[in-house]
C-alpha cells in the first residue's frame, strides 16, 4: 500500500557464500545421485547370461587340441547362467576354452552387402593378433583367439590395476575386443564387449561404438604407457561406408599397418563365433596378407583350405551349418590315425572348385597334412571362397565404390518414382 | 450484538504480562465462540469517536489480520470464515466501517479505509458487495463532504483499486473511479490534504488503470495532473507524484516517449534543486528506467517474437545530461554515511544510479565519466575524491573489457595507494572498487586479469593491512579477497600465486573475524566467507599442509562456542550467527580435503572429533546454525562413506527434527538432501532408519504447510532410499508411489504462463523420474515385479512428457533415463504395455541427435535397454 523504498543494495557485493554452500551440496547431491544411478544401470548387466553353451553340445567343437587335453565334467564350464564375471575369473584351460569360442569372426566379403552405404561402418583393420583383453581385480589379461595368453598387465581400464582404486571393484570387469599391433606395441580396440560390468553382447554396434569411443578416453586407457599402464589403447576412426568414407578408410593414411578392411552392420549385436554382419575385406593396396601363406610365410602355389574332420568322414568348413567339401572313407581316416573334430589341411586342385546353382557342389581336395599345432579352427566357407575368389576373379574396390553408387542411383531413382 | 470490549483491547496492551495474557485469552475466547460478534464488536469500537485511540487502534488491527494474512492458506481460511458470516452480521460491520471513514480522528477513518478493502477484495469479485464503489464514489460528488472524510474515501478508493483487477467492475465504474482520483489531485483542488490523498490513491490505482492508459486522450490527460502534482507547493504531494512517475517507468514503460521531455526537466530539476526526499524518488525514476531497458536488452533474443516491449532507449538518449546530473549527486555524500547502516542519500542513490546507467548503455558511458575521474581523484577535498572514486568503481560493470583494461590497468596502482588515504570514506569506496576490479577484471581463467605474478604481493600486502582498519572499510577488503579468490576457481595452476600468502591470509582473517570493535556480525561473516572462498580456490598439493592446520583451528574455535554463556536472546542468536559461519568454514574445509585421496585421510581421522561438535552445535538448538551444520554433516558423510553408520543414532534424532522443521523450509529441505547424502554412504545399512525417515518425508509431501520447493528433492530422496536399499522399499510402495502419481498429474494440471509454476514443473518432473529410477533400479535383482501395476501409468506419464514442448533439458534426461530403467527392471513385461509406443521412439531419437553426450549416452542406453527386452523371447 506504501510506494516500495527505493534503497537499492549499496556498496555491496551481490553474493551470498551460504547460497553459495548450499548450491555446492546440492550440485554434489545430484552429481553422486546420478553416477548411483549410473553404476546402477551398468550393473545391471552384469549377471546377463551369455550365449548358452549347452544348447551348442551336439555341434562340432573347436577348442584347441592339446596332448594333456581331459575331457572336463561338462557342467563345470556349461552351466546354464553363465555370467561374465565368473568368466573373467577363470584361470588355465577353462579361460582358454571359454574365451576362445567368445570372439566374433567376421566373414570374409564375396560379395557386397545391400545397403552397405547406409547399414555399414568400415574401418581400417590393423595387421596384428587378434585378442581379447579383459580387465578385472585388479589385473589386464589379453587372450589370442585360441584362448592362449598373450600378455598379462596393468592397465589403466576399469580394475585394469591395483592402483585405479574403482570404489565397487568386484563388481567392475572389462573385456575388449583387440588386436595387439607389434610395431607401436598398442592394443587396437575393434569392439567393445564388457564395459565398466556392463554387458554389451544385446546392444547394437551402433551403441557399442558409441560407448567404445566415449569410455576409453574417459579412462585414460587411450594415454601413453606408463608402470601402471604397460601398454596404450587406440580405438580405430570408423567410417560411415558411404563413397567418401570407403575410400578415407581404404586410403586413409593410419598409425598402424593396415590388414583390409573391417566392415561393421550399424544394427547387429555382438555375437560369438562366424556371423555375416561384420565381413573383413582386402586387395594388395590396403594388406600384406591378401593370400594365405603356408608355415613357412609362403604363399603356396594352390589354395590350402583347413577343415574338420566329422564323425562320417565328411570335412566341414566352420559355419553352422558347416559347408561340407568332401568325404574321407574310413581307411584313409585310419590310416591317418585321424579322429573326429581334427582339423586337416588340404590343397586345392587349381580350377577345382566346382558350384551348382551358387552352392559349392565339389571340390577337388589333396591332402596335405595336419594344420599348426595353434590352429583352433577350421577355415570358414567364406573365407574359402574369398581366397579362391582372389586368386581367380578378386573384388576389387571399385566395385564396392560401384555397388555404393549404383545403390545411391537406385534411390535417388525410387524417390523420384515415388514422387510421379 | 456488539460486546463492550474495550477494557480488553486495552488490556492486552498493558506492559504487565499478566494482565496481557488474560486479556488475549479472553478475546481469544471470544473470538472462537463468536466470531461474527467479535468482529462486528471491533467495528464497533474502531467506528466510536468516544473510545479510547489505544483501543480503536488495536481493534482496527484485530480486524485488519482477520481478514488477510500474508501467508496463502492462512488467507484463504480467514477469507472462508468472513463468507461464512451471516450477512446481517457482515452488514453492520461494514455500515460501521463505512461510517468511520468520516470520522475526525484520522487513524481510525485511515484504518477504516484499509479494512474497507479488504472485504472490498473478496466481496466485489463475487458481486456481493456491488455497492461499495457507488456509495464511495457519492462521497466525492457530494458538495458538502467535509475533508476529512473525502481523504479518507480517496485512501478507500485506492486500497480497492490495489486489491482488485478492473475487470472485477464495469468499465463505467472503474472510469468514475479514476475520474473522482484525478479531479482529487487536480491544481483546482483547493484543499492540499485532498490532493495528497488523491495522489497517493492513484499511485495504489495505476495497475488498476490499464484501459485508461491504453487511450490516448486519457493518459495524456493522467499524465498531466500527475506533472502538475509533481510542481506542488507541498513536498509531500510532489514526493507522491513523483512516486507515481517511478511505478509508472516500469509499469507503462512503452507509452513513456511522449512525455520523457517534460519528466526529464520535472526530475532534473528535483535532484538539483528541491528536498532530498523528492529528489530521491527523482532518481528513482531513471534508476527504474535503468531497471526496465536492462530487462528488455536481458530477454531480447535475436529471433524472438514481438513479446517484449520496444527498446526506447531513453537512458541513452537522455545521456549526455543524464550523466553530468547524477556526477554532481556524488558529491553530496552524509558525513558518516559509512559507518551506519540505514543512510541513503543523494550520493548513493546516484552512484547506484551511474551503476546501471553503465551497465544499460556500456562503452558509451566511460568517456563521460572518466574526466569527472580524473579532474576530482587528486583534490584536496575529500568529498571531490570520494565521488570520483565511487563513479570509477560504477561504471567497471557494463563497459567492454577492452574499453576498461587500459583504465583500470592504469588505475589499479593508483587505487591500492589511496588505501592509505586519511580519510576513511575514501578508503571504504576505495576498497568498494578495488573489489568491483577483482569481480570484474580478474579473470585468469581466460587469461584476463589486472592481476599478475608481479603486482600480486603488492595487492596482498594493502589488502592484509586494510582489513586492521575501520571495521567498515575491513569489511570491504574482505569482499576484495573474495573476488580475489574466487578469480582462481577453476583457473588450473594460476591459484599458487595465493600459495606463499595463504598461511597470512587465513591469520588475518581469523583475526579480523575476532574483531570486537565492529558493532555487527557482518565483519565477522565477511571475514570468514572470505576465508571460505581462499580455502576452496586454493593449488591443493601445495597448501594441503596449511589447511590440515586450519582444521583444528576452526574446530576449537567452534568448540569455544558452545561453552559460551547465554544469558539474553539476543547472546543466543550471536552464538547462533558464529556457529553458522564456522560451520560454513569447516564445511568448505571438508570438502576441500575430500576432494583429493591423498588429503582425505585428515578428514577421516578427525571424523569422530567434528561429529562430536556437530552434534553439541545441534544441542544449542539455533535453527540458522541447524541449517549449517546439517550442510556441514552432508560433506562429511560424503567423505566418510559407510563408517558414517557409527553415528547414525545420534545423529539420526537431529535428522528427523530437520525433517520436520516446516517453518524454516530452508532446514528441511537440507535435511532431505543429506539424507541422499547418507544414503549413498551407508547403503543398505541405513535400513534401520528408514521406517522413521520415510514416515516424515511422506508427512513433508503431504503438508500444505511446508514451502513447496521442499516436495520435489522428496521425491528424488526416495529414488535415492530405493537405491540404497533395494528391495527392502518393497514395505513403502504403497505408500510412496500413490504420492509420485499424484504429484505427476498435478504436473499436467500446472499453468504454463505462469514462469515460476513452469519451472517449479520440470523440477517436479525431474524429481519423481528419479524416484521411479531408484525404486526400479533397486527392485531389478528380484522384485521388480511389484511394479508391473505401476507401469503404465509411468509410462503414460512419461508419454505425456515427451509430448510437452516447453519441456526442460534435464527433465528429457531423467525420462529418457526411467524409461531404460523400466526396461531394464520388467524386461519382456514390458512388451505389451509398450508395443503401439511411438512416443518412445520419437523420444529417442530427438535424444540419439542431441548436442549433449550425457543425454545422448543416456538415450543409447535405453534404447539397448528397451532392445534387449524386446529381443528375449517370453
Amino acid at each position: 500500500m506504501a510506494p516500495p523504498d527505493p534503497r537499492r543494495p549499496f556498496k555491496r557485493p551481490a553474493f551470498s557464500d551460504q547460497q553459495k554452500r548450499r548450491d555446492i551440496s546440492l550440485q554434489r547431491q545430484a552429481q553422486n545421485r546420478r553416477d548411483a544411478q549410473h553404476q546402477a544401470r551398468c550393473l545391471a548387466l552384469t549377471t546377463m547370461t551369455l550365449q548358452n553353451d549347452s544348447a551348442s553340445a551336439s555341434e562340432p567343437e573347436y577348442e584347441l587340441r592339446e596332448p594333456d587335453f581331459e575331457i572336463e565334467p561338462e557342467a563345470a564350464v556349461k552351466a546354464r547362467d553363465f555370467d561374465v564375471r565368473e568368466a573373467a575369473s577363470l584361470r588355465g584351460r577353462e579361460a582358454r576354452r571359454w574365451f576362445a569360442k567368445q570372439l566374433m569372426l567376421p566373414e570374409w566379403m564375396i560379395d557386397v552387402p545391400d545397403r552397405l552405404s547406409s547399414d555399414w561402418y568400415a574401418c581400417a583393420r590393423p595387421a596384428g593378433k587378434r585378442c581379447f583383453v579383459v580387465s578385472s581385480n585388479g589385473v589386464t589379461v589379453s587372450r589370442l583367439r585360441n584362448g592362449g595368453l598373450l600378455h598379462r598387465f596393468p592397465s589403466a581400464l576399469p580394475n585394469g590395476s591395483r592402483t585405479n582404486n574403482s570404489n565397487r571393484s568386484g563388481q567392475s570387469y572389462c573385456i575388449l575386443d583387440c588386436i595387439f599391433h607389434e610395431a607401436d606395441q598398442t592394443y587396437y580396440v575393434i569392439d567393445m564387449v564388457c564395459w565398466a560390468g556392463m554387458s554389451m553382447y544385446e546392444c547394437t554396434t551402433e551403441f557399442r561404438f558409441f560407448w567404445l569411443n566415449s569410455k576409453l578416453a574417459e579412462s585414460g586407457a587411450c594415454t601413453d604407457p606408463s608402470p601402471q599402464h604397460k601398454y596404450a589403447f587406440r580405438t580405430l576412426v570408423v567410417y560411415n561406408s558411404d563413397q567418401e568414407g570407403l575410400k578415407a578408410a581404404y586410403a586413409g593414411p593410419v598409425s598402424y599397418l593396415k590388414d583390409g578392411l573391417l566392415f561393421y552392420n550399424k544394427h547387429a549385436h555382438y555375437e560369438s563365433g562366424n556371423t555375416p554382419l561384420v565381413l573383413v575385406w582386402k586387395d594388395e593396396n590396403c594388406s600384406q596378407y591378401v593370400l594365405d601363406t603356408d608355415s613357412k610365410g609362403q604363399i603356396p602355389d594352390q589354395q590350402q583350405v583347413v577343415l574338420e574332420l566329422l564323425d562320417d568322414g565328411r570335412l566341414a568348413t566352420l559355419d553352422d551349418p558347416p559347408v561340407i567339401f568332401g568325404c574321407l572313407n574310413s581307411d584313409f581316416i585310419q590310416k591317418m590315425g585321424s579322429q573326429t573334430g581334427d582339423l586337416l589341411r588340404f590343397s586345392i586342385n587349381e580350377g577345382a572348385l566346382y558350384f551348382k546353382d551358387g552352392q559349392l557342389e565339389r571340390a577337388d581336395l589333396n591332402y596335405l597334412g595336419k594344420p599348426n599345432r595353434a590352429r583352433a579352427f577350421a577355415d570358414s566357407y567364406s573365407k574359402v571362397m574369398f581366397q579362391y575368389a582372389a586368386r581367380h576373379s578378386p573384388l576389387r574396390i571399385e566395385h564396392l565404390l560401384a555397388s555404393i553408387e549404383s545403390s545411391n542411383h537406385q534411390e535417388i531413382t525410387t524417390d523420384a518414382d515415388m514422387l510421379g | 450484538m456488539a460486546l463492550e470490549i474495550t477494557q480488553y483491547l486495552l488490556a492486552a496492551q498493558s506492559p504487565d504480562a499478566k494482565i496481557r495474557n488474560e486479556a488475549e485469552t479472553t478475546l481469544g475466547q471470544f473470538r472462537e465462540q463468536n466470531l461474527p460478534g467479535f468482529l462486528l464488536s471491533l467495528s464497533v469500537e474502531l467506528s466510536s469517536d468516544g473510545k479510547p485511540t489505544e483501543s480503536r487502534r488495536l481493534a482496527g488491527i484485530v480486524l485488519k489480520n482477520s481478514l488477510d494474512a500474508k501467508e496463502a492458506a492462512t488467507k484463504g481460511n480467514l477469507v472462508q470464515q468472513w463468507v461464512a458470516i451471516d450477512i446481517s452480521f457482515k452488514s453492520q460491520i461494514k455500515n460501521s466501517l463505512l461510517k468511520t471513514l468520516g470520522s475526525s480522528v484520522r487513524e481510525a477513518s485511515h484504518t477504516a479505509a484499509q479494512v474497507v478493502a479488504k472485504i472490498a477484495s473478496i466481496e466485489v469479485p463475487k458481486k456481493e458487495w456491488p455497492e461499495v464503489v457507488g456509495l464511495l464514489l457519492s462521497n466525492m460528488t457530494q458538495p458538502d463532504t467535509p475533508v476529512l472524510l473525502k481523504q479518507a474515501t480517496l485512501e478507500a478508493l485506492g486500497y480497492i483499486c490495489e486489491e482488485i483487477s478492473d475487470e472485477d467492475l464495469v468499465q463505467e465504474e472503474v472510469n468514475a473511479v479514476l475520474t473522482a482520483v484525478i479531479q482529487g489531485m487536480n491544481v483546482s483542488e483547493q484543499n492540499s490534504d485532498v490532493r495528497l490523498a488523491a495522489t497517493r490513491a492513484l499511485y495504489n490505482a495505476l495497475d488498476f488503470a490499464r484501459t485508461n492508459f491504453g487511450n490516448e486522450m486519457e493518459r495524456n490527460y493522467i499524465m498531466k495532473v500527475i506533472c502538475d502534482a509533481a510542481l506542488a507547493n507541498e513536498i509531500e504531494i510532489r514526493k507522491a507524484a513523483f512516486e507515481c512517475l517511478v511505478s509508472i517507468a516500469s509499469t507503462y514503460y512503452e507509452i513513456l516517449e511522449p512525455y520523457m521531455q517534460k519528466i526529464f526537466e520535472l526530475t532534473s530539476n528535483a535532484v538539483k534543486a528541491d528536498e532530498e526526499a523528492v529528489a530521491l524518488q527523482a532518481l528513482e525514476f531513471w534508476s527504474s528506467i535503468c531497471d526496465e531497458e536492462l530487462d528488455i536488452q536481458d530477454n531480447e533474443l535475436p529471433e524472438s517474437g514481438n513479446s517484449n516491449p520496444p527498446h526506447s532507449q531513453f537512458i541513452q538518449k537522455a545521456l549526455s545530461t543524464l550523466v553530468p546530473m547524477l556526477l554532481e549527486t556524488l558529491l553530496k555524500q552524509d558525513e558518516d554515511q559509512d559507518q551506519e547502516d540505514g543512510i541513503w542519500n543523494l550520493a548513493m542513490a546516484g552512484g547506484t544510479c551511474l551503476g546501471l546507467v553503465a551497465k544499460v548503455v556500456g562503452d558509451l558511458v566511460v568517456p563521460l565519466v572518466m574526466p569527472f575521474v580524473e579532474a576530482n581523484i587528486s583534490m584536496s577535498d575529500w568529498r571531490s575524491r570520494e565521488a570520483a572514486t565511487f563513479a570509477f568503481g560504477s561504471i567497471l560493470d557494463g563497459p567492454s573489457i577492452e574499453k576498461l583494461s587500459p583504465l583500470v590497468n592504469a588505475g589499479l596502482d593508483f587505487m591500492l595507494n589511496a588505501m592509505k588515504d586519511q580519510n576513511s570514506h575514501v578508503k571504504d569506496t576505495t576498497a568498494w572498487t578495488l573489489s568491483r576490479i577483482f569481480e570484474l577484471m580478474h579473470l585468469p581463467a581466460s587469461g584476463l586479469s589486472v592481476v599478475t605474478p608481479a603486482n600480486f604481493q603488492k595487492i596482498l600486502v594493502v589488502l592484509l593491512e586494510g582489513l586492521k582498519d575501520a571495521p567498515h572499510v575491513a569489511e570491504k577488503v574482505c569482499g576484495a579477497i573474495y573476488f580475489l579468490a574466487l578469480g582462481y576457481e577453476d583457473a588450473g595452476p594460476t591459484s599458487s600465486l595465493m600459495t606463499p600468502f595463504l598461511t597470512d591470509i587465513f591469520s588475518t582473517l581469523i583475526a579480523t573475524a575476532e574483531r570486537t570493535d565492529s558493532s555487527d556480525s557482518k565483519l565477522r561473516s565477511s571475514a570468514y566467507e572470505a576465508l571460505n572462498q581462499v580455502v576452496r580456490c586454493s593449488n591443493l598439493p601445495e597448501t594441503s599442509q596449511i589447511i590440515y592446520r586450519l582444521l583444528p583451528a576452526i574446530m576449537s574455535k567452534l568448540e569455544q562456542t558452545i561453552n559460551l554463556q547465554i544469558v539474553s536472546s539476543d547472546d543466543r542468536e550471536k552464538q547462533g550467527d558464529l556457529q553458522a559461519s564456522l560451520c560454513g568454514v569447516l564445511q568448505v574445509i571438508i570438502q576441500k580435503l575430500s576432494s583429493a585421496d591423498d588429503t582425505k585421510p585428515v578428514i577421516l581421522q578427525a571424523a569422530d572429533q567434528i561429529m562430536v561438535l556437530f552434534l553439541n552445535v545441534f544441542a544449542c538448538r539455533s535453527s540458522t546454525v541447524h541449517e549449517e551444520a546439517m550442510l556441514a554433516i552432508g560433506a562429511l558423510a560424503y567423505a566418510t562413506g559407510p563408517d558414517f553408520e557409527k553415528y547414525m543414532q545420534e545423529f539420526n534424532k537431529v535428522l528427523e527434527m530437520g525433517l520436520q522443521n516446516f517453518e524454516e523450509y530452508q532446514v528441511c529441505a537440507i535435511s532431505v538432501g543429506v539424507v541422499g547424502d547418507i544414503c549413498r554412504a551407508l547403503d543398505g545399512k541405513i535400513l534401520p532408519y528408514c521406517d522413521g525417515i520415510m514416515a516424515h518425508l511422506l508427512k513433508d509431501l503431504s503438508s500444505s504447510e511446508l514451502d513447496r520447493s521442499v516436495k520435489p528433492p522428496i521425491f528424488s530422496c526416495f529414488g535415492d532410499i530405493a537405491l540404497a536399499i533395494g528391495e527392502h522399499f518393497e514395505k513403502y510402495v504403497t505408500y510412496a508411489v500413490p504420492m509420485m502419481q499424484g504429484a505427476s498429474e498435478l504436473c499436467a494440471r500446472i499453468d504454463t504462463n505462469d514462469e515460476d509454476m513452469v519451472d517449479y514443473g520440470n523440477q517436479l518432473r525431474r524429481s519423481i523420474f528419479e524416484a521411479y529410477s531408484g525404486i526400479l533400479q533397486g527392485f531389478k535383482n528380484g522384485k521388480a515385479e511389484l511394479m508391473l501395476p505401476h507401469a503404465p501409468h509411468l509410462l503414460q506419464f512419461i508419454e505425456l512428457v515427451a509430448k510437452d514442448q516447453q519441456r526442460d533439458e534435464s527433465v528429457t534426461k531423467a525420462a529418457v533415463a526411467v524409461l531404460g530403467d523400466l526396461a531394464d527392471a520388467l524386461g519382456s513385461n514390458l512388451k505389451v504395455m509398450i508395443k503401439d509406443s511411438a512416443f518412445c521412439t520419437e523420444l529417442l531419437g530427438e535424444c540419439l541427435v542431441s548436442g549433449d553426450d550425457q543425454l545422448k549416452e543416456t538415450a543409447m542406453w535405453t534404447q539397448g535397454m528397451i532392445g534387449r527386452a524386446f529381443s528375449v523371447c517370453g
